[in-house]
């Protein structure tokens, strides 16, 4: 029975940090989405490249210098490739959002294959920093640290983009231009440098996901599509353009991964499509989805 | 995303003024039959004059083709662009050597088995889809596909795993195995010929424009007493079963069928054939998996097994100079570089 209990508290614990991890990765998705109507199937390959840029600074010896340093890297790189994909979609702003998922998908091919030219075929190792890199004892099961870490940084994260969002002027203009882009362009704020901005920060975002990810998942050709499916999944389940709602499904989903696969291992996959369909089924929108990007 | 509604008085316009571009033509002009008949002659020949290796890979561009097809009821047709629509032809391509290898390889349980399949599979997973619309559906059908994906990674027992489902005997017809490359060719030369007319007649047919009704303006056909869900949750089991069908093909084909034939990377590239051919017009997404499979089949090897870096060089490149594919140069004419 205790064996039972600490089983499962474990894959408790490894759903936290999961959907500590979806977190930081999906609110970019899903505020690029609501504020720009652009759906970046890029942003798995963003994630990946953080993994990669840990995995090549750490390089199997593990340091906080090389930590940190892959971390600043992919936050500057996270930024360029932002403010790039920003202005590689402006032109197809008046196209169907079939063309920028289109031309979002090609850049993921791209980048894949400069990784997997770049980085070979094999999965790379990330070794978590000195000192995290031991296991916590919880409740007489030995749990990794650095996931306990994770955890508390996703939390922080997570005040910290809500803060953002809710409680400053930038946020103040990020949501009102996801309530009504056209009336913000009306008084007079140049659209174009908040999408910028916005596409830079969603982009940093998910390279800083890839780096903080990479203790857990590696490196490997083939996660991009992966973490695109699970953030596509919770931006679905939690709603288009809402932090809240990023928060509530990534968790939501982060335990399903975990959780799902500990006692139903051969169903997780149906586990997850399930709990997909079933919230939309009873809200199409998604848990806390508004109007926007209701229509095609 | 065809919704260019031609200028009066353009000789081919169907009465009642606006044909949307992609809808197949009513009157069959004598020069369309003449180069219908002389692709199917063409097509029919070529393991005459072909090297075996190259009546293989005119094989996959056929079958890759159907695919496109199938997919293009629903992105063309329909106006549901799906990033998932490899799913159903994996599972078709599973079905179908599943029963190769445990049952019959008689030509055509393999066949049915797979269309089946890609019937069942889009009928589970369809309804979700289909109650959705725009960008959420393009989300959704992405995450069942790779949901499907890991399945068949996963489903050890019956799929193979990550290894694949390996050691399909060849399909036979009259007890005789269909081992020589030619003799396969036209095996799937006719499914494909014959699934190819059934999705063009179904297009054309009064289910079809209603199809395309809903695509052009959705809410207008639900004013006017259409049940659109009921319509499109149609298309896309067609579809699925379209897909099953050139699934059934590759398995025969390529005798092994791995989790990457229903993955992302397969859903993408079929998307990108439609879309290079150009949405709508059946036979243009043809064109573009041709073009597709051999970027990537002929040329990918050449680049040290790198044809996928190339196709998404090709993606960027269409998203911004081709919006409406091949079949939208085809269909340009002078008057409609005058208009305003």
């Amino acid at each position: 029975m205790t064996g039972w209990v600490a089983a499962n508290l474990i894959s408790v614990l490894n759903g936290l940090a999961i959907g500590a991890l979806l977190f930081v990765l999906a609110v970019g998705l899903s505020l690029v989405f609501g504020m720009m109507d652009v759906l970046n199937l890029a942003h798995g390959a963003l994630f990946v490249v953080g993994a990669y840029v840990a995995a090549a600074l750490t390089g199997g010896s593990a340091s906080w210098g090389a930590f940190l340093g892959a971390l600043g890297l992919a936050a500057v790189i996270g930024l360029l490739a932002g403010g790039l994909l920003s202005v590689m979609t402006e032109p197809l702003r008046r196209r169907s959002h079939l063309d920028q998922a289109l031309l979002t998908l090609g850049v993921a091919l791209i980048v894949a294959e400069l990784l997997q030219i770049l980085f070979g075929d094999d999965p790379l190792a990330v070794p978590a920093p000195p000192g995290l890199d031991g296991s916590t004892s919880i409740f007489g099961a030995a749990y990794p640290t650095y996931r306990l870490v994770l955890i508390g940084v996703g939390a922080v994260l997570a005040v910290g983009v809500w803060l953002l969002v809710e409680r400053t002027t930038l946020g103040a203009l990020v949501r009102a231009t996801v309530a009504d882009r056209d009336m913000v362009a009306a008084i007079g704020v140049d659209n174009r440098r908040v999408k910028i901005t916005v596409f830079a920060l969603g982009s940093l975002l998910a390279t800083v996901a890839g780096v903080l990810g990479g203790p857990v998942y590696g490196a490997s050709v083939g996660l991009d599509s992966t973490v695109l499916i699970l953030a596509l999944v919770v931006v679905v389940i939690g709603g288009l353009g809402s932090v809240r709602g990023a928060l509530v499904g990534a968790l939501v989903i982060g335990q399903i991964e975990s959780l799902g696969r500990a006692l139903l291992p051969d169903l997780a996959s149906f586990v997850l499509f399930g709990a997909l369909a079933l919230v939309l089924v009873v809200r199409p929108r998604g848990l806390f989805g508004g109007r926007s990007g209701a229509t095609a | 995303m065809t919704d260019v509604s031609r200028p009066a008085g353009v000789t081919d316009n169907v009465v009642g003024g606006t044909a949307p571009v992609a809808e197949p033509g009513r009157r069959r002009s004598p020069l369309t039959i003449a180069v219908v008949t002389v692709v199917v002659l063409v097509l029919a020949a070529a393991p005459l004059f072909l090297a075996p290796f190259a009546t293989t890979t005119l094989t996959r561009l056929l079958l890759f083709g159907l695919l496109a097809v199938s997919l293009d009821l629903l992105v063309g047709v329909t106006g549901l662009p799906s990033l998932g629509h490899a799913a159903y032809f994996g599972a078709g391509a599973y079905a179908a050597g599943w029963v190769s290898v445990h049952v019959t390889a008689a030509i055509p349980v393999p066949l049915l088995a797979g269309a089946a399949m890609g019937a069942v599979a889009a009928a589970a997973t369809g309804w979700v889809a289909v109650r959705s619309a725009g960008v959420y559906f393009l989300m959704l059908t992405l995450a069942i596909g790779e949901i499907l994906a890991q399945l068949a990674q996963s489903w050890d027992s019956v799929t193979g795993g990550a290894n694949g489902l390996s050691g399909i005997p060849a399909a036979r017809l009259g007890g005789e195995p269909l081992l020589n490359a030619g003799y396969l060719y036209w095996y799937v030369l006719v499914v494909g010929l014959v699934a190819f007319a059934l999705v063009w007649l179904l297009a054309r047919s009064p289910f079809g424009a209603a199809l395309r009704g809903i695509r052009d303006n959705e809410p207008r056909m639900r004013a006017i007493g259409y049940p659109t869900v009921v319509y499109k949750y149609a298309a896309f089991v067609a579809a699925g079963t379209v897909a099953g069908a050139a699934g059934s093909l590759l398995a025969a084909q390529q005798r092994l069928v791995t989790p990457s034939d229903l993955g992302f990377t397969t859903a993408a590239l079929v998307l990108l054939a439609v879309v290079i051919g150009g949405a709508g017009t059946l036979w243009g997404p043809v064109v573009g998996a041709a073009v597709v499979i051999l970027v990537r089949d002929a040329l990918g090897p050449g680049l040290g097994g790198h044809g996928e870096l190339l196709l998404g060089i090709v993606f960027v490149l269409v998203v911004y100079l081709l919006p409406r594919g091949a079949a939208g140069l085809a269909g340009l004419r002078p008057f409609r570089r005058r208009r305003p």
